[in-house]
């Protein structure tokens, strides 16, 4: 697959996303920067592609291009401010991160949900207790009936 | 004006501009009178399956991507740019054949009695010149068209019958329940658009998720695969991709057509005996400011000059936590309960007016990464795993539909720089809030949060910044009898021009507390049937 972004836009992005969401090998979470959740995010840039790099340049920029090199609280501080202090071309990238996580069949059958598209099977809601209703049933009317007047 | 080069059509008896919530039911109620009927519409047709929850991207799609609420987000070709930086409200939309029913949550309540009586009730804003009970076998035929699930006998609201048995509570639905009981409150099950059974050839919901970013199974009721289909039947044309620029009159001041482009970026021009409006409260006066002319040089059907004004937008607060015990999550409609507790005038209550508390189902992994970690409540780092196993599936969440009066500093204008891809002008939005509605907004945060307690729910948190966006985009051209202090008369008909009509959300002299659709569209078919008997006498 050809990436939109440069080797070292690339390796900036899989420190930053490891980062964002690392591993929980007990959870039986992979990290963000698992080649096949990368290979999604890269693959989902499309017109975000100005608003990734803006968001990877200021990370680099904020580590004086040593990310991958500072230590986890420092990675993860700066991670948190830049993502919520980047505006609209964060969020974008956060989004882009998140999408490509949270649709991975492995992060998902982790989590106990079923590694689908909604369509066709569906799902099935439970009716839930009707009889819950019988006490608002007995209410009189809440409404302003105008045809009586103001009142 | 048209330019020289433009090839005139074949003139039409009706021409209406948009095909969403209301100009489908124009266009189906009008169809038996057998004039000849043309619909213009900017947008494609939808494919379903096309739609998000046929793919495993379909949370994405909805944030950000092609079937975003917001025009601005979701940029597609089809949409025009707005201009709401001025406004806390930002504008949701969507432009295809169905409109905002593609992408809407199908919430179908009415307006109350008092809606139409606000100023005669509560002594503030105007009356509406025609009230409920004029509308309600609209109402009910509207029901019957969109196919609308629900459960007779609420005393929150008048009698109604809806078609078909209401959707299931779900797990979150009776937690829901449970905990309004506890506090004595009014509860009951959402009128939706939806269909519970087999509904008119349209299969039965099976729970797809979210239903804003289109319905691939065609249980949700969008206007393209309910009144459509029977319009075109009926002989009604309906053209896509055509943005129309302007409506043209003649020297009589009466509409004479509309100018259009076609897909091509050609400019076309449609002439008809009779313009009818239906692209909402942002669409339409933006087209009616960009329709001036030397004889109406603020802007078609202005001599009151409210086109634009009295924007409605129903602020809208979510109030959320999260509870021990594993809900339904996204796997549902979004709409689940609804409590008219708090949606009529209480004197005892620092403000006029009411709200509507909405309860809502949870979202999806993807949304609800996207949600707390915007709302600070998801950590980056070591903590995201552990900490989003205690939010995903466990969300609880009430929105409070606020009814914001009209004010006429809240208004769609045209911006003097932003245009769309054909070059028109593109509509700016300025709104604030109300005083009064800050009062109920607060009213509302606190009863949502109390109901969210009783339920058991921690981590409750409320934005008074970022609100729901529900795309309700009222009350820019609002009737009344008074040609001073409305845009249209009693049955839609411009007071300025003879021949145009207006039948969407524009009209509303004050919006309830409520999603607005189901009155959007018996309105317009009430309009339509107002069309009908005057047939002999419409341009009187």
């Amino acid at each position: 697959m050809s990436s939109p972004l440069t080797n070292p836009e690339r390796r900036d992005l899989a420190a930053i996303a490891a980062t964002m969401i690392p591993a929980d090998k007990a959870l039986g979470m992979p990290a963000a920067d698992d080649p096949a959740i990368l290979a999604d995010i890269e693959r989902s840039i499309g017109r975000d592609l100005a608003a990734v790099r803006e968001t990877l340049a200021a990370i680099a920029a904020a580590a004086n291009g040593k990310f991958a090199t500072l230590d986890i609280d420092r990675r993860e501080a700066l991670v948190a401010e830049r993502l919520a202090a980047g505006g609209w071309p964060a969020w974008l990238f956060g989004r882009l991160v998140l999408a490509a996580y949270y649709r991975d069949d492995r992060v998902l059958r982790a989590l106990g949900h079923e590694a689908r598209a909604p369509f066709p099977k569906g799902y099935v809601l439970e009716q839930g207790d009707w009889s819950l209703l019988d006490p608002v049933r007995d209410r009189a009317p809440l409404w302003r009936d105008d045809r009586k007047g103001a009142r | 004006m048209a330019g020289p080069d433009t090839v005139p059509h074949e003139k039409v008896d009706v021409l209406i501009i948009g095909s969403g919530a209301s100009g489908a039911a124009v266009a189906w109620s009008l169809a038996e009178t057998r004039m000849r009927i043309l619909c213009l519409e900017q947008g494609d047709w939808m494919q379903s399956s096309q739609f998000p929850s046929t793919g495993r991207d379909w949370e994405a799609r909805r944030h950000g991507g092609d079937f975003d609420i917001l025009p601005n987000r979701r940029g597609r070709d089809t949409d025009y740019p707005v201009n709401d930086d001025n406004s806390i409200m930002k504008v949701a939309n969507f432009n295809g054949v169905g409109g905002g029913t593609v992408i809407y949550t199908a919430h179908f309540p009415r307006l109350h009695p008092s809606d139409f009586k606000v100023k005669s009730m509560d002594g503030v804003a105007d009356d509406w010149p025609i009230d409920y009970w004029t509308l309600e076998k609209f109402y009910e035929e509207n029901d019957r068209m969109m196919g609308v699930s629900g459960l007779a006998g609420d005393p929150g609201e008048p009698a109604r019958h809806p078609p078909m048995p209401p959707m299931p509570m779900g797990k979150t639905g009776t937690l829901y329940a449970q905990a309004v009981n506890k506090l004595g409150w009014h509860w009951w099950p959402s009128d939706v658009a939806i269909a519970s059974t087999e509904y008119e050839g349209r299969g039965a919901c099976i729970n797809l998720g979210h239903c804003t970013p289109g319905c691939a199974q065609g249980a949700k009721a969008s206007t393209d695969i309910t009144y459509w289909p029977l319009a075109l039947r009926a002989g009604v044309e309906l053209r896509t991709r055509c943005r129309v620029r302007e409506i043209t009159t003649d020297d009589t001041g009466m509409a004479t057509g509309a100018i259009y482009y076609d897909a091509d970026g050609k400019e076309q021009f449609q002439p008809a005996e009779v313009v009818i409006l239906a692209c909402n409260g942002v669409g339409t006066p933006r087209l009616l400011l960009n329709s001036a002319s030397a004889k109406f040089p603020d802007g078609l059907a202005n001599s009151s000059g409210l086109v634009g004004k009295n924007l409605m937008l129903h602020p809208w607060p979510m109030v959320w936590g999260y509870v021990a015990q594993t809900l339904d999550g996204g796997r549902g409609p979004i709409t689940s309960l609804w409590s008219k507790q708090f949606y009529e005038t209480d004197p005892k209550r620092d403000f006029v007016r009411g709200y509507n508390l909405q309860f809502d189902r949870g979202t999806g992994p993807v949304s609800q990464a996207l949600g707390s970690t915007a709302a600070g409540q998801l950590p980056w780092g070591r903590n995201h795993h552990t900490t989003f196993r205690e939010l995903v599936d466990h969300r609880v969440g009430i929105g409070v539909a606020c009814d914001d009066l009209p004010e006429e500093h809240n208004r769609v204008t045209l911006d003097p720089h932003l245009k769309d891809s054909n070059g028109i002008p593109a509509p700016k939005i300025d709104y604030t809030l109300s005083e009064n509605t800050r009062r109920m907004m607060e009213h509302g945060i606190a009863r949502a949060e109390d109901i969210l307690k009783a339920a058991g729910a921690t981590r409750i948190t409320c934005s008074r910044e970022v609100l729901n966006y529900p795309g309700h985009l009222l009350g820019t051209a609002r009737m009344g009898t008074d040609p001073a202090r409305s845009v249209v008369n009693e049955w839609g008909r411009s007071h300025d021009v003879k021949n145009l009509f207006i039948v969407d959300g524009s009209v509303f002299v004050t919006g309830g507390g409520l999603n607005p659709t189901s009155t959007i569209q018996a309105t317009a078919l009430y309009i339509a049937d107002q069309m009908k008997q005057r047939l002999a006498t419409l341009f009187d």
